[in-house]
């Protein structure tokens, strides 16, 4: 009983403390990257307090509800949005010999079908805001989500395929060294489809701030849009754990796999994580078109092509 | 009644209420969200029956594909806050008897049936191990014979959405064309 509060308490920590961690690299990295200054004095060393300060902003604004919105709705999606990813990182296992919250049978489809309930929280935001632009941003997000899902649960599949088993702690006890090249293209795969149902630049089409405002967010403001960041942030956190997890065998390490097995698995998400924000610097944000494109003509077929390799591979060996 | 049998029942509650919410809210984005709800209770109720997987593919199609389509289409077409008034067909008592009449034979069926067979619930019984056993070993036919309806149905869709094939033209409006 104690063990399952203290595990609970820890993930609960978890998710109030590494999306801010996120928040506040974002902030700092690409300032360097850009060679822009950012705010640097709340805290005096290098301005660290200015997401207390950002915090504190958020929480004392007037909470407002557009007159013409449907009201249940429009309070009730950030919350859709935030606490999916919570779920979900109750099954990421961090270590090994039960380090994690909720060790399910099948964790991977737990994973795929919770962090798709998410994005129905921004739909429900585009549409209820009343506003035309949030209902595009809605509509954007709605027909990227269905694109990207299907190359998304592919990848996941192949390294089910090839563990044998849909447990996430189950996974990383089978990983062994050359899945790295073996499962690269489902890992790349994974990897982006993700970063496109989070809506990350370069996929940020349905938030794009110079056509649509900010397209389902528009509406929002104080606590409710904070809701919406840090969902956004605890969806970087949980989509880079997960392909710690499937593809870069998780808490496996060169040396002290068992006593450093959680510091391996923080190191990966963290680089991952970094990889986020230097993705979002790098690239310009890609049409709706090019979207569509990359999803049906490029990752679908790649990821049909590495769970074929998978499973011609299993069979031989 | 054991404790499993009380939440079944409450989430076989949900999933009809909210099902009963769907079709009579006169709000057409209300209607999708409350399938949400059913489809979820719906989940749940395989969860109890351990029948895990089953429970969490549920959710990833239907919450996280079936009700986003639905969602997307009704966006694309129109999406008013607010009621429609013209959501009621007038066939509304003819349809609610024809949907009593289903869920009163669906019933009797099922109570004839089993009358009060009882089948213990054992853990992992739903796992995906089991599941795939039973799909590939005993039931292989039926799950091939659905493969090739879903495919049929699939061919068809791109026919019908590709706007650059022709009907064939006939010999004789051939003939004219060339003429």
């Amino acid at each position: 009983m104690l063990e399952v509060v203290v595990k609970l308490a820890l993930v609960a920590a978890a998710f109030a403390l590494l999306p801010l961690l996120v928040g506040q690299a974002e902030h700092k990295v690409m300032a360097h990257m850009q060679g822009r200054l950012g705010p640097m004095y709340a805290g005096a060393f290098h301005g660290w307090a200015q997401l207390v300060a950002d915090g504190v902003k958020f929480a004392q604004k007037e909470d407002v509800v557009p007159r013409d919105a449907d009201r249940w709705v429009f309070k009730l999606a950030p919350g859709v949005a935030l606490v999916p990813y919570l779920l979900v990182l109750l099954v990421i296992p961090v270590g090994p010999g039960g380090q994690v919250a909720l060790d399910l049978g099948p964790g991977i489809f737990f994973a795929l079908a919770v962090m798709g309930v998410g994005v129905i929280g921004a739909i429900m935001a585009g549409w209820a805001s009343a506003n035309k632009y949030s209902l595009l941003g809605g509509m954007r997000v709605a027909a990227q989500l269905m694109s990207y899902e299907l190359p998304m649960v592919f990848a996941a599949s192949s390294v089910a395929m090839a563990a044998g088993t849909l447990s996430l702690q189950g996974v990383v006890d089978e990983w062994r060294w050359y899945w790295l090249p073996w499962q690269a293209i489902g890992a790349v795969v994974f990897f982006v489809a993700g970063l496109a149902e989070l809506r990350r630049p370069p996929f940020d089409m349905p938030v794009a701030d110079s056509e649509i405002i900010f397209g389902p967010y528009t509406e929002y403001g104080g606590l409710r849009f904070a809701l919406f960041l840090l969902a956004e942030y605890a969806g970087i956190v949980v989509l880079c754990g997960l392909t710690t997890v499937l593809f870069l065998g998780g808490w496996k390490g060169p040396f002290l796999d068992t006593e450093l097995g959680w510091l391996w698995t923080l190191i990966k998400v963290g680089v991952l994580a970094f990889l986020v924000i230097w993705l979002r610097v790098s690239y310009p944000r890609m049409r709706e078109d090019q979207l569509q494109k990359l999803a049906w003509a490029w990752l679908v077929p790649l990821s049909l092509a590495q769970l074929a390799l998978t499973g011609v591979l299993k069979v031989a060996l | 009644m054991s404790g499993q049998e009380i939440v079944f029942a409450l989430l076989g509650v949900v999933a009809v209420g909210a099902a009963i919410l769907v079709v009579t809210t006169r709000n057409l984005v209300h209607a999708a969200l409350w399938l949400v709800v059913s489809f979820g209770a719906l989940a749940g109720g395989y969860l109890v029956l351990t029948a895990e997987f089953v429970a969490w593919v549920q959710v990833l199609i239907y919450v996280g594909a079936i009700v986003v389509l639905l969602l997307f289409g009704i966006m694309l077409t129109r999406a008013p806050i607010g009621e429609s008034a013209d959501l009621d067909s007038g066939n509304r008592w003819a349809a609610a008897a024809v949907a009593v009449a289903t869920a009163a034979a669906l019933v009797t069926v099922v109570v004839m049936g089993f009358r009060d067979e009882r089948m213990p619930l054992r853990a992992g019984g739903g796992s995906a191990e089991e599941l795939g056993a039973a799909v590939f070993r005993t039931w292989v036919l039926p799950f091939e014979v659905l493969s090739v309806l879903l495919l049929a149905s699939l061919v068809g869709a791109i026919v019908l959405s590709r706007s650059d094939i022709r009907a064939r033209p006939e010999a004789g409006a051939a003939a004219d064309e060339e003429g």
